[in-house]
């Protein structure tokens, strides 16, 4: 794209009007200041809540957990809680298997910092088999652009010896040779 | 699964920014990165010092920059044993509104004292420069009593 | 104008910390219980505001994961303020009067526990020349409670009497955070937290929800025999530099009392959202409240300051009492940023 000039603001439309130094002699001839630094920490201990805390025990353990609301039957996963339909908790566990249908996805071409993965690389929302709700996900073992909407895919776990508390179990998910699921059978969860 | 199961982690919260400044903001920061105490003239003819863009009761643009000592006195204070992190000192210290001479406002700031009990509305107090300004409210390092020789 | 009427209230307990479970997990039961008390479901509530800030616990965009609690899908016409819910409350009461609704469901929910509260809200601080020294928000009313007793104002033995008296009034209030008898004497002779502030000067660090349901004219009577009519709503703010303020006062309440139209009638009761105990000398004084006024009789926010419901609370105590039958026309007040810079004044009456 060749360069576009920028025409400035019409005048009077938001404009500054100049400010008069001339009452201080330092002013004179020295590089204006033009922007300061303002970092910010805040440090907190977050509590991940009853349903997201059996969630993240059922990673310890290897499971992917969904919850069922009582009234509507939906089931979440993960739960935060409650059931955006009903607006109740959540009560009724329900384990998943980590196998599912790629709902959507996106080809990632820019580098975040820390993420450590190759670029392109392909995410996806992954609706695990018995849920109504899609995780999010990182798609590896197969060219980024092969990756497709209703393509079946199963989790990859780290080795049982690193599980911890986290979804980050599951480092990412990959095929699983089964055809392609029915557009119809995902289309409520897009 | 019991409530006591509730798990629980750290969580920061961090963010680098930098700000941009206007004209007026731009002449104060220039100005203390030199040395000088700057103010801008409101309205009604008084003199604001921190500077800001537009007049706090009419919202007209402000303009005319005036020089402001770099000495004041305190119009309230307030004493703090327990200095928190990112404080300007990290001793015991009072936090004070601070209206420098020719300026009709307060700035805030802290004021190295020593105890609370050098501390009085109404005392005189001077900047105490920071070793290396950057263009920042905290080339002011904090103020001392004025003469003071700490 | 149209009559607009608090019909039903629930707030809970603002207790000290509530780390057993998540922000829609602690504010679901407060919406359920409000609205099996009315036999409402949210398919009765044509809007909902609620209000609440991402920086009480940390997670960004918190305020969308407890819409959830809500039942918000199929999608609902809602909004949400970066405030007390005392503003959530005044923009759905706007929303009511272009008759875009009828009904309106407001809540709003703090929980400041996992945090450093006052180093958080010194993030609300003019980032250039207030915010980079990190005064917290303790400090920040130090500074006007010296300011208020160098005027003459008021005593230190004045503020702690208020420290006392509220403390001992939400003994009665079985959402307070602390309650209970206090000497005066004894807590005038504790140190200082910050001075001239000691620890009885300062509000609990609390966490809790409250929701309330509006309703216009007929619909109000239709969901209650004792609505609480708004009389009047307004609020109105100072400029944010406490450098250019006198620290003393408050006009933007004065302003916003005056706007609600307070004293077009007697007051039997006033709530004030006062975390401090100088604030409330000097929203006494700019409200217009004369000694005999009956302030706080819930313990105010220095027995229970859930951040970003404390104001709202305000306002359902006072209404409360209206539908109890205890009072026939009151006041309430919500304050927002330091040193009572915003501020929104409600008066709530028997009578539409």
């Amino acid at each position: 794209m060749s360069d576009v000039e920028v025409s400035p603001f019409p005048e009077g439309l938001w404009s500054q009007p100049a400010v008069d130094p001339s009452a201080i002699a330092e002013l004179e001839g020295v590089e204006p200041v033009k922007s300061i630094r303002t970092p910010a920490r805040l440090d907190y201990t977050y509590t991940a809540g009853i349903s997201q805390s059996r969630f993240l025990r059922g990673m310890a353990e290897g499971k992917l957990l969904g919850e069922r609301c009582r009234k509507c039957g939906k089931v979440y996963v993960p739960s935060r809680g409650a059931c955006p339909v009903d607006g109740i908790p959540t009560e009724e566990i329900v384990e998943l298997p980590s196998v599912g249908t790629v709902t959507s996805f996106c080809v990632v071409n820019v580098e975040f910092t820390g993420r450590g993965i190759d670029i392109p690389y392909a995410s996806a929302l992954v609706v695990p088999d018995g849920a109504d709700l899609a995780v999010f996900g990182l798609i590896q073992e197969i060219p980024h652009d092969q990756v497709r909407m209703g393509m079946r895919v199963e989790a990859k776990w780290k080795d049982e010896a690193d599980w911890e508390t986290s979804f980050e179990n599951i480092e990412y998910w990959r095929p699983n040779g089964e055809p392609d699921a029915d557009y119809e059978s995902y289309k409520e969860h897009i | 699964m019991s409530e006591s199961d509730v798990l629980s982690a750290p969580l920061v919260v961090e963010y680098p920014f930098t700000r941009t400044v206007g004209p007026v903001q731009s002449a104060f920061f220039t100005g203390l990165r030199e040395g000088v105490l700057v103010g801008v003239r409101m309205v009604d003819g008084g003199v604001m010092c921190p500077p800001v863009e537009y007049d706090p009761l009419t919202s007209e643009p402000l303009t005319e920059l005036v020089p402001v000592g770099a000495a004041g006195e305190v119009t309230t204070w307030a004493w703090v044993d327990e200095p928190r992190a990112d404080n300007p000192l990290s001793t015991p210290f009072a936090w004070a509104l601070v209206r420098l001479d020719g300026a009709d406002t307060a700035m805030l700031h802290a004021v190295d004292a020593g105890s609370a009990d050098a501390m009085s509305t109404g005392m005189r107090v001077q900047v105490r420069w920071a070793d290396e300004r950057e263009g920042a409210i905290t080339d002011i390092a904090c103020f001392e009593p004025e003469g003071g020789d700490r | 104008m149209r009559d607009v009427a608090i019909v039903g209230t629930a707030q809970s307990v603002h207790a000290r910390r509530i780390d057993d479970r998540n922000e829609v997990e602690m504010l679901m039961p407060v919406l359920q219980e409000l609205k099996d008390g009315l036999g409402v479901t949210q398919a009765d509530l044509d809007f909902t505001c609620s209000g609440s800030t991402d920086y009480l616990a940390g997670q960004g965009f918190s305020f969308v994961g407890t819409l959830d609690g809500v039942g918000p899908y199929p999608p609902i016409s809602e909004s949400h303020v970066e405030a007390d819910g005392a503003w959530a409350l005044y923009e759905a009461w706007v929303k009511i009067q272009t008759g875009a609704a009828d009904t309106a469901l407001v809540y709003s929910y703090g929980k400041s526990s996992p945090g450093d509260l006052p180093r958080v809200l010194s993030r609300q601080l003019d980032p250039y020349y207030y915010g980079p020294l990190w005064p917290d928000s303790i400090s920040m009313a130090a500074l006007q409670a010296r300011a208020l007793l160098d005027s003459g104002k008021a005593t230190e033995r004045d503020l702690a009497e208020i420290a006392v008296r509220s403390r001992a009034s939400a003994k009665d209030n079985p959402f307070a955070t602390i309650s209970g008898d206090f000497d005066v004497d004894e807590i005038l002779a504790e140190d200082h937290v910050v001075s001239p502030l000691r620890k009885h000067d300062c509000p609990p660090v609390s966490d809790g929800a409250v929701a309330i349901v509006l309703a216009a004219d007929d619909r109000a009577r239709e969901l209650t025999d004792t609505p609480a009519w708004i009389r009047g709503l307004d609020h109105r703010i100072d400029v944010h530099a406490i450098g250019l303020r006198d620290l003393t006062d408050s006009p933007s309440t004065r302003l916003a009392a005056g706007a609600a139209g307070v004293n077009d009638g007697a007051i039997d009761v006033a709530e004030l959202h006062a975390p401090f105990t100088a604030q409330e000398v000097i929203l006494r004084e700019a409200i217009g409240l004369g000694d005999d006024i009956d302030v706080n009789p819930s313990g105010g926010a220095l027995a229970a300051n859930t951040m970003m419901a404390a104001g709202l609370v305000r306002i359902v105590e006072v209404a409360n009492r209206i539908s109890a039958g205890t009072a026939g026309r009151g006041v309430a007040h919500a304050t927002a940023g330091h040193c009572l810079q915003q501020n929104l004044v409600c008066v709530l009456g028997a009578e539409p």
